[in-house]
């Protein structure tokens, strides 16, 4: 006996063409019915969509932002990175709990609202950040936190809150070459056809521009691998799913720089052949997705996207946006293809790799939001010209998302080859303790270091760069990346998914105070395996955090050691608390002997 | 001409497209494994292939074999890493060997004795997975589960049907099955599917007699792990 799946679910899955690729974008949007995803709903969805049920509730079960239990009309996230820490996260969170009357992660009795934390939310220049049903509101203040509460109360709808609440800066304090490009759409395009896809695919090769995303993957090698994998439908996509803690560069790209993105992807096409486009973004951004379909409708209006791009017969290419929904993970290529097909975002085996067999098995182009923006400039100015800035195997400049303790955080556009004494002067840091350069999955980078310089053969970095003073705990710092990466760990091989559980363990214990020499010696073991045999990038960075800090500021664990020996997680004495008061005993004998010597 | 590989400084025959862990066993030597299975496609999740190839850790059931090769395998290192990551898989699940009814025909608990996994070395996690005896020939203890995803890809790829799916994530990552209700009882499941038969641990339990088979009288109390698949490496063949 089946019935018909409710309207509004009928209208989602209508719009989504039934299709088992568009699975994770029903979810979303099914989720909005009643903020959250009722086991009948996936049912629908699963016989709608012809899949397996537990297919269906194994994606729902993957990503963070999908909830298999009611959530609460307003669901709010505090972001969670160490930049939101350091600017007073948990004192926000903590009132805004108590003005409310609800304990952190669990769903208020009125099922009116839950409180709980997130990974980066992008906003580190603006911080403290929050999400509310999916929407990002900045510079959280505890006067803010009062506003909220009452507006919460009041059970007021969000569109009818402040709208300053949802305003985003960009914060754009240096431009160089990309930041200060004035160009009309279609002009790097029309530029590029006119010099047909093999001049095009040349000047692409000239540039020497490599991945933005930190890698440093040569992008013409990428274009012209897939250029010349076997397949007809070839496809080209812009990973903005940036979730490395500590970036935000592709937030302002997208919001102020759009068409340089969207002319960077059709760039891509007219050179590698392809028809199809998916801009992946994070869930965390979804707030722009409205301007970008705007963007997305004018460029087809204009004939820079659809049948005959610019007037070249048989130069098809469209873009459709993809939203993600709280996985750092999708972040790694493959993983991102598997979620834009629709499934739990598990990084694939590889070879093959997409450039031959990606999305559904066509060759794909995975390019970060940055390098596709660059390509305009390539496009217009020559590959000889981008390639004569920055060093020699680091052409062009690099966007860094500052953040931290300094006067000025925001995005400042530098050539490559930058130190980082040089970028700590101009944003007005001072008293600098150490700087975590490419995110949690980066360097950290001691007052010795600052001489280094931002490059592919130095510090490479997709662009996080988060500064430390003298008051801050590099522990405390190491500590919350591991908790990242325990929380974002697909969970796919049994060392990411135990190690770095086991490692959050370990600095826990630490942080407790029940530390031993013991420890560190476990915890170096660890970090070496999950280096060693990891399936992805994300089980092998996972311990860079832990491993440059013990190594730089080992002072920083040893303060935490009680024993140079062996210490257990727990008190032993204190465990038997319970047995004691249920057989309402409490004389010496019910108590544990810990230490020889006390024995009479 | 055959092209070869040295593992430990034996050579090793391979054809094309042959993985190291394929092109081993077929050749006599053992390469440990919990997810792979020669009658899937490389699965590579539970890394207890893991070997050093030309100076790279790899899975040795996802990397094809290659010419001219040295592989490290039955090293102290590698073996090392090996009996850590077989840690790592006992302390996240509630795995009570002498009460187990697979005990002696379990592969993880047959793999512990193989690398002398004399501790658990870590903290448990004691984690809360209520067992599933909705069915009538079935009991599901998902306590033991190691996420191999053998009963996920046999019951789908095989026997059609897609009773099992992995949910979560993470640590948090557990096996659901194909039925709102959540119980075996409520999906297409039978006791003679390949999904019935194939779980190398102790979760897919068959109902009706227990410990038929004496412990001390099963497939590893007998013979070592290494034996045994080296064997029946040697009758598939």
């Amino acid at each position: 006996m089946h019935t018909q799946p409710p309207a509004a679910l009928d209208s989602i899955l209508h719009q989504h063409g039934h299709q088992p690729t568009e699975l994770l974008q029903i979810l979303i949007d099914a989720q909005a019915l009643e903020g959250w995803l009722p086991a009948p709903t996936l049912t629908d969805i699963a016989r709608a969509l012809q899949l397996p049920r537990a297919r269906v509730e194994g994606v729902a079960g993957f990503y963070s932002f999908l909830h298999t239990r009611p959530a609460g009309r307003y669901r709010v996230l505090f972001s969670d990175n160490i930049t939101d820490r350091m600017l007073g996260n948990a004192e926000l969170m903590d009132a805004l709990c108590r003005k409310l009357w609800i304990e952190p992660g669990k769903l208020s009795e009125d099922g009116l609202v839950s409180i709980a934390t997130t990974s980066c939310t992008g906003l580190c220049d603006q911080g403290p950040a929050m999400l509310v049903n999916g929407r990002a509101i900045s510079q959280l203040t505890h006067r803010r936190i009062n506003e909220i509460a009452e507006l919460i109360r009041q059970q007021r709808p969000l569109d009818a809150w402040p709208t300053e609440y949802f305003h985003i800066d960009d914060n754009i304090r240096r431009r160089d070459t990309l930041l200060s490009l004035t160009m009309k759409p279609g002009e790097a395009l029309a530029a590029a056809i006119a010099r047909g896809r093999d001049g095009w695919l040349a000047e692409m090769q000239a540039s020497n521009l490599r991945g933005r995303g930190g890698a440093g993957f040569a992008t013409a090698v990428k274009w012209a691998s897939a250029r010349n994998a076997a397949g007809d439908t070839k496809v080209i996509v812009c990973n903005a799913d940036e979730g490395e803690p500590g970036t935000f560069k592709d937030r302002v790209l997208l919001n102020s720089f759009a068409d340089l993105v969207f002319e960077g992807m059709t760039l891509a096409a007219w050179a590698v052949g392809a028809s199809e486009g998916f801009l992946y973004l994070r869930g965390e951004y979804q707030y722009l997705r409205p301007q970008l379909e705007a963007v997305l409708a004018r460029r087809r209006a204009a004939q820079l996207l659809g049948a005959d791009v610019l007037g070249q017969t048989g130069f098809d290419f469209d873009i459709r946006i993809h939203l993600g929904a709280g996985a750092y993970v999708c972040g790694e290529e493959s993983a991102l293809i598997e979620s834009l097909e629709g499934k739990r975002g598990t990084p694939r085996i590889r070879p093959p790799f997409p450039v031959t067999h990606g999305y559904l098995g066509r060759p794909t182009v995975v390019n970060n939001v940055e390098t596709l923006a660059k390509t305009c400039l390539i496009a217009l100015h020559g590959g000889e010209a981008f390639a004569a800035t920055g060093t020699a195997q680091s052409a062009g400049t690099k966007l860094l998302s500052i953040s931290g303790d300094c006067a000025a955080p925001g995005i400042y556009e530098y050539p490559f080859g930058v130190s980082i004494a040089r970028v700590l002067e101009d944003c007005g840091a001072s008293d600098t303790q150490a700087v975590q350069v490419g995110g949690a999955s980066g360097m950290c980078l001691a007052a010795y270091e600052f001489q280094r310089r931002i490059a592919y053969e130095d510090v490479p970095t997709a662009g996080a760069f988060m500064i430390f003073d003298g008051t801050r705990d590099l522990f405390e710092v190491a500590r919350s990346f591991v908790h990242f990466f325990a929380h974002e760990s697909c969970g796919f091989c049994t060392p990411c998914r135990v190690g770095t559980a086991l490692l959050k363990g370990f600095m826990d214990k630490l942080a407790d105070g029940h530390g031993a020499q013991a420890d560190l010696a476990d915890i170096d073991w660890l970090d070496r395996l999950l280096k060693n045999a990891s399936h992805c990038g994300l089980g092998s960075a996972a311990p860079n955090p832990v491993i440059d800090t013990l190594q730089k500021f080992r002072p920083a664990y040893e303060r935490r050691l009680v024993s140079l020996d062996f210490e257990p997680a727990f008190d032993l004495d204190a465990a038997l608390a319970e047995a004691r008061q249920l057989t309402t005993r409490d004389d010496p004998g019910a108590h544990l002997q810990t230490h020889e010597e006390d024995t009479p | 001409m055959t092209r070869q590989f040295l593992l430990d400084g034996q050579p090793v025959p391979f054809e094309d497209g042959q993985s190291i862990l394929e092109a081993a066993r077929q050749a006599g030597h053992y390469i440990p494994s919990l997810c792979w299975h020669k009658d899937f496609p490389a699965h590579g999740s539970c890394k207890l292939c893991i070997v050093k190839a030309a100076g790279r850790h790899v899975s040795a059931c996802a990397t094809p074999a290659r010419e001219g090769w040295e592989v490290e395998s039955n090293t102290p290192e590698m073996n090392g890493e090996r009996r850590g990551l077989l840690q790592m898989l006992f302390v996240e699940g509630n795995h009570f060997c002498p009460s187990c009814e697979k005990s002696g025909n379990c592969e993880l608990q047959a793999l512990g004795y193989e690398y002398e996994m004399l501790s658990p070395r870590f903290r448990h996690f004691y984690p809360e997975r209520p067992v599933d005896a909705s069915h009538p020939d079935v009991l599901l203890d998902f306590n033991r589960c190691i996420f191999c995803e053998l009963c996920v890809r046999a019951s789908r790829d095989v026997d059609g049907k897609a009773v099992f799916a992995l949910t979560g994530r993470g640590i948090d990552k557990h096996l659901v099955v194909n039925a709102e209700s959540g119980r075996l009882a409520d999906t297409d499941f039978s006791k003679d599917d390949l999904a019935a038969h194939i779980c190398p641990v102790g979760v897919i339990l068959h109902k009706g007699p227990g410990f038929a088979v004496p412990i001390g009288e099963r497939d590893y109390d007998r013979e070592s792990i290494r034996q045994k698949k080296l064997r029946d490496e040697e009758a598939s063949s």
